[in-house]
């Protein structure tokens, strides 16, 4: 009885256990208790949204009406495969960076701040499983400003002034971002007037060819390829990623964009209709230049970086070309591709940047130059590093394979070769940029700080190792991500119509 | 200083209408338009008010800047806790249905402590950003 | 002519809106002042509160509380309600943008974005 009543509560519990959690870091403002709250909330996450995932795949799609108010009037929180497999890879993000967040806080944060970043972290990690599980579209604006709010912050509080810069910009122009996708938002409430996707998309067929709905798509489209930093609009990124600490920057970077891109493929799957979308609309041709601009040029820029966090931001920038290279394919295999690239992305990233937060750790930054020979003196940590990085660039093994093989299998099945042949070229590039990390840290006689540094603790590396064996395993049996990705993109273009 | 003796003077009589007005709005938001946040922001006003007249300093002794932090973070709490209520008492999150014997009672019940816990933290979060800019220079 | 100007003036709240937002916008884009960006930004979010709003006010409507005359019109209350959340937003957005600009003035000494940029390339 108890069981069964506590898993109809589970969708509730997954947004707002961490909000409270996040206020009670606040209250208490010990750094300590607010690391272990923030722990055991975000360990919590997971197990609830595995749950919700099993019963998805087992039962069918769960609803839950806000206080009781029933759907379409109240707030709806709707769990499908597409936002099930997103709400566990948001939330195991969360939990395996929080060991880690320990030591790396501790080093990179003023004491007297510490409650304060666990309680943004704990209303980022809220605001971005609100994001994916809501099914109104008003909420979902609010879920993104309240993790984008608590981003600014986290990434302001990185130890570099230029952070405070940064913050400034992202915050300028994710604000602008949000912004047109509440006037999409709000184009589409005059039309059809409902806020809950169902309702919306049953009701938007009417007046689908008329002037309001083809303003909103473009309002909202713009506005989330602001959030999920498509080429041309992804000046926030780098200086983000570069300025915030160790931990903020592997847990925006895997989870953040995600929810921005599945907020897009919902409103053109599940509301505007893929149809409707790239059929009767050129948006393929728009993404796919998009999409192959931001895989070349943001590679090409990595490559000249010397600080390697923002090489990794960069790259990044480019890896987001590939995901929406699969939503512009607009086919199942493709639409896969980009799903789970979504998810190995988020492996491969995290892995990435919590490598070089120990080596931030260790020598106070990530300039490629104080790197020299690093590899040698922490290894372990390097190791991992290189695991992941061979992910990213699609070595066979690893799950970056999977997801550029899906995505030129997508490629090929639309007629277009040369695109299959763009996305090697643009790995090559990634070779290129990881290889020179590569060989500055093993191949380098050890200067300056780096020939003291020593692997980090065990807190810290067993995370990092984590998901640098995930990007391995995942990569030798595809089965898990690969399946749940495709009967995500076979539930988005069955649609929510009914 | 001493020019300023009757803003001082109509300031005090205003306050105690101000706050009480505050709760007016507060405790009648219930069936009349209204609610935690206008005044939230009517009573953080208030206190900004006093703020402004008396000086930083004196305003920080009657509400100091952790007192305004600890109230933020209260607010949410009570919101939340009144939703986790509902949920523990066999409704959804928010229910206010089965906080009571009664739904009837239990809607009354529930959207005046929602509105306290937003009045909390309308009212804190006004004061807060107050302080954090006025309090910059020092 | 008759014809354009009556449709400018039937729909001019939406005009406003367009002109808000708009203005916003470019206030954003064109200004190197961190806080005149701001208000730019300020100006672009509240075009946004009444697009929703000006669609949801019915004439001869009154407020959306329960009275007891059957004939009586109401306006819609769910744009009001939206809106309320997106000031909160839009205050919070602002408040800590403004924030930030105080922390950037008192690390840089200044809050113009070219001086900023010119002094991050020295280092």
């Amino acid at each position: 009885m108890i069981s069964t009543q506590l898993l109809d509560q589970l969708p509730a519990l997954q947004v707002c256990l961490p909000l409270a959690g996040a206020a009670l870091c606040a209250l208490i403002d010990r750094r300590y208790i607010a690391w272990v709250l923030t722990t055991l909330i975000s360990f919590a996450m997971p197990v609830i949204a595995v749950m919700m995932l099993i019963q998805v795949m087992t039962v069918g799609p769960i609803s839950y009406a806000f206080g009781g108010w029933e759907p379409p009037f109240g707030i709806e929180y709707r769990v499908d495969v597409v936002n099930g497999f997103l709400l566990v890879l948001i939330s195991v993000m969360g939990a395996i960076i929080m060991p880690y967040a320990l030591r790396s806080v501790a080093a990179e944060i003023a004491r007297n701040k510490q409650a304060w970043f666990y309680c943004m972290y704990l209303l980022c990690l809220a605001g971005l499983l609100g994001m994916a599980i809501t099914a109104d579209a008003f909420n979902a604006f609010v879920f993104m400003e309240i993790s984008s709010l608590s981003m600014y912050v986290l990434i302001a509080l990185g130890r570099d002034k230029r952070a405070l810069v940064a913050a400034y910009q992202y915050l300028i122009l994710g604000t602008i971002g949000a912004t047109l996708y509440v006037i999409g938002v709000g184009l589409l409430f005059a039309m059809t007037g409902t806020l809950n996707f169902g309702d919306m998309a049953e009701r938007i067929v009417a007046v689908e060819q008329s002037r309001p709905v083809l303003a909103a798509l473009a309002f909202i489209t713009v506005g989330m390829c602001l959030k999920l930093a498509l080429f041309p609009l992804h000046v926030w990124l780098p200086n983000a990623y570069t300025g915030a600490p160790s931990v903020a920057t592997a847990f925006i970077a895997s989870t953040a964009t995600k929810v921005a891109v599945y907020l897009l493929l919902r409103f053109y799957f599940s509301i505007f209709g893929a149809a409707f979308v790239f059929e009767d609309l050129p948006v393929t041709p728009i993404l796919l230049v998009m999409s192959v601009a931001a895989m070349f040029a943001a590679s090409i820029v990595a490559i000249f970086q010397g600080n390697v966090k923002r090489m990794l931001a960069y790259s990044s920038v480019a890896q987001m070309g590939y995901i929406t290279l699969g939503i512009a394919l607009a086919t199942p295999i493709g639409l896969t591709g980009g799903i789970v690239h979504l998810f190995n992305h988020a492996l491969m990233k995290g892995a990435l940047f919590m490598a070089l937060g120990c080596v931030a750790l260790r020598i106070g930054g990530c300039r490629l130059d104080a790197m020299a020979g690093i590899g040698r003196r922490m290894p372990i940590t390097m190791a991992a590093f290189v695991i992941a990085g061979l992910s990213l660039i699609g070595v066979p093994g690893t799950v970056g394979f999977v997801s550029k093989w899906y995505l030129a299998l997508g490629a090929i099945e639309a007629g277009w070769w040369w695109l299959a042949f763009l996305i090697v070229g643009s790995s090559l590039l990634a070779v290129v940029y990881i290889g020179r990390v590569v060989e500055v840290a093993w191949f380098r006689a050890p200067t300056g700080t780096a020939a003291e540094a020593t692997d980090p603790p065990l807190s810290m590396l067993i995370p990092t190792w984590i998901l640098a064996a995930a990007c391995i395993a995942f990569g030798l049996d595809a089965g898990f991500t690969a399946g749940v990705a495709a009967e995500a993109a076979d539930a988005l273009f069955a649609g929510l119509r009914q | 200083m001493r020019l300023d003796v009757v803003l001082r003077v109509v300031v005090k009589l205003l306050l105690p209408f101000i706050l009480v007005f505050g709760f007016f709005v507060q405790f009648h938001g219930e069936i009349s338009p209204g609610g935690g946040f206008q005044a939230g922001v009517i009573v953080g006003a208030g206190l900004i008010l006093y703020a402004i007249m008396f000086g930083l300093d004196l305003a920080m002794r009657v509400v100091s800047v952790r007192a305004v932090e600890k109230l933020v973070c209260l607010g949410v709490l009570l919101y939340m806790g009144t939703g986790f209520a509902g949920m523990l008492l066999g409704g959804n999150f928010l229910d206010y249905n089965v906080l009571s014997y009664d739904p009837i009672k239990g809607q009354h019940l529930g959207i005046i402590l929602i509105e306290l816990g937003v009045l909390f933290t309308v009212a804190g979060t006004m004061v807060a950003i107050f302080y954090a800019f006025a309090g910059r220079e020092k | 002519m008759n014809g354009l100007v009556s449709s400018i003036l039937e729909h001019y709240n939406q005009w406003v809106t367009i002109f808000l937002m708009v203005a916003g916008l470019y206030v954003v884009v064109a200004r190197g002042n961190m806080v005149k960006k701001l208000v730019g930004l300020s100006v672009f979010q509240t075009s946004v509160y009444l697009l929703y709003i000006s669609p949801g006010k019915i004439l001869g409507g009154t407020a959306p509380i329960l009275i007891d005359d059957p004939n009586a019109v109401y306006s819609n209350p769910l744009p009001h309600v939206l809106i309320l959340t997106a000031i909160v937003v839009g205050l919070a957005t602002i408040a800590l943008g403004l924030g930030l600009v105080v922390r950037i003035n008192e690390v840089y000494g200044t809050v113009e974005e070219d001086e900023i940029f010119e002094r991050s390339d020295d280092e």
